[in-house]
């Protein structure tokens, strides 16, 4: 049976120059960075290495960049750090209504233990914040905006330029979750005048279990992780080198590779999502038109619900993902959706197939051939569906 | 996650449709929850259950628990019927994960409303 993976929004393979860039480093240069020896003299460099490639894949510079266990670890220290070590200079913070919830649980966790005041930002149709509504929510007590640069559910990437320019002019902070938009998107802190940024190595076929922080020159971020003295105090813990070296491998493949990339996943892209709309009735898209990451469909299929379309594709061979009530464990549909204005009983039908470098039009073809059908079958089987025959 | 049993009754599912004439439907559950179920019951003069079919609007646990409903009362008395337990779709199905319980409560209350409509009908 064919195989495809369309769940790359979730996480991608590693790829092959990440994995043997990463294999030597398990079993001979496996020295502890932190120690004094030629082991350890061999990692420190491999370390120093990858964070220069790190931190030019997002023009900022090596001492800017903090490694970390993952994008749910960089927003958990970035957040709670600078509440921290601003706490002085105010407590209010401002984040939107789709975040990821490594960013919007955290603030609300923060809320209620009396750390911070919060405020969640309204998005447009498309998931997008408006730097209006940014710049009219700036107190004088706020320290911090947390916004993503783009969204892992419907794809749509954020205006983080001139969102960062609001909270420049007005003396605030400014972080991004760019876990979904790093590796696929033009990124650079300096020009889009971003203080912190959070990344995941797995969203850009790196290994899983690591990503990194970047926290601008100056700017102070209590640690989230107490312990010994790695990353110049910032984050406590034996650096994770076989996966950072992983990590900078996979970043600096997919930077120098960026533009062909994402014309070739655009053009599957656009063929995917108007051949589902083409080819189904009653389907909605989520999430900008054509300010989308390149590798996103996200679509709402109206009287069926996600879960069903999930395992029929699976049986299928297809991978895909849904922000269904039924997949997230919880009788709410997806928050994203919800935020955008979607009714309950459309979020639940929502698909979501997300692309890389190495799917083919073939597969997509596979796709649109039996999309039409599995949800022609769920439809007739739905007391909501009155179509048809 | 699910058990061969639901996988089946998901894939291949028993008595899907809508009966016209019905002797009573029910319809449970809300598009907001994610789970809608209707049953539709053919009943003869001796109280037996001649026909029943299903429409689900919801996950693979929702559709294999209205599946295994129908097939559990199709045949039987109207008494037998009302009998029936969610529990014993569950078991009927080989277990469901604890967050889909709630869709064999749903299928049990389809069924019974189903009955209820039936009542009403007849006493009309």
């Amino acid at each position: 049976m064919q195989k495809v993976y369309l769940d790359n929004a979730a996480t991608t393979l590693v790829r092959q120059e990440a994995i043997e860039a990463m294999l030597p480093v398990f079993n001979q240069s496996y020295g502890n960075p932190s120690s004094l020896h030629s082991y350890a003299q061999d990692a420190a460099k491999l370390l120093e290495d990858a964070r220069q490639d790190v931190a030019r894949a997002i023009g900022a510079e090596p001492g800017e960049i903090v490694f970390t266990g993952g994008g749910s670890e960089s927003d958990n220290m970035i957040l709670r750090g600078v509440a921290k070590a601003y706490a002085k200079k105010g407590r209010h913070i401002i984040t939107s209504a789709v975040e990821h919830h490594a960013v919007l649980y955290t603030l609300q966790a923060m809320e209620k233990e009396g750390l911070i005041e919060l405020s969640i930002l309204p998005v447009d149709e498309f998931g997008s914040v408006s730097p209006a509504v940014l710049d009219q929510a700036i107190r004088s007590d706020t320290i911090l905006a947390s916004i993503m640069f783009a969204n892992n559910e419907v794809g749509t990437i954020l205006p983080i330029p001139a969102l960062a320019k609001v909270c420049k002019a007005k003396g605030v902070l400014f972080h991004t979750d760019a876990v979904q938009a790093v590796g696929h998107v033009p990124i650079n802190v300096k020009e889009m005048n971003i203080d912190l940024l959070s990344l995941s190595a797995h969203k850009f076929h790196g290994p899983k279990g690591v990503g990194a922080s970047y926290i601008k020159k100056g700017l102070r971020v209590s640690p989230l992780i107490i312990g010994g003295g790695q990353e110049k105090k910032r984050r406590a813990g034996t650096e994770n080198v076989p996966g950072i070296v992983g990590m900078a491998a996979a970043l600096t493949h997919a930077v120098a590779h960026m533009d062909e990339n994402a014309r070739k996943e655009t053009l599957l892209r656009d063929k995917l999502m108007s051949g589902i709309l083409s080819s189904i009735p009653d389907v909605k898209l989520n999430g900008h038109p054509t300010e989308r990451l390149p590798n996103n469909v996200n679509v709402s299929m109206r009287f069926i619900e996600g879960e069903s379309i999930l395992l029929l594709l699976d049986i299928n061979g297809i991978a895909a993902s849904s922000g269904s009530a039924c997949t997230s464990g919880s009788l709410d549909p997806s928050h994203v959706l919800l935020a955008m204005g979607l009714p309950h009983e459309i979020a639940h039908g929502s698909l979501r197939l997300t692309l890389s470098e190495f799917t083919t039009e073939q597969e997509i073809d596979y796709v649109l051939e039996l999309l039409p059908k599995i949800i022609q079958r769920l439809r007739d089987m739905s007391p909501l569906y009155q179509g048809g025959k | 996650m699910y058990t061969e049993k639901v996988m089946d009754h998901f894939q291949n599912p028993r008595n899907v449709g809508e009966i016209e004439d019905a002797s009573g439907i029910g319809t449970v559950g809300n598009a907001k929850c994610g789970d809608i179920m209707q049953i539709s019951l053919k009943i003869n003069d001796d109280e037996v259950i001649e026909d029943v079919k299903f429409k689900t609007f919801g996950c693979g646990a929702a559709v294999a628990t209205s599946s295994m409903a129908t097939e559990m009362i199709k045949g039987k008395k109207v008494s037998e019927a009302l009998e029936l337990t969610n529990s014993a779709v569950v078991e009927a199905l080989e277990g469901l994960p604890p967050p889909k319980i709630h869709c064999s409560v749903l299928a049990e209350e389809a069924v019974k409303a189903a009955i209820d409509d039936y009542y009403k009908k007849k006493q009309a």
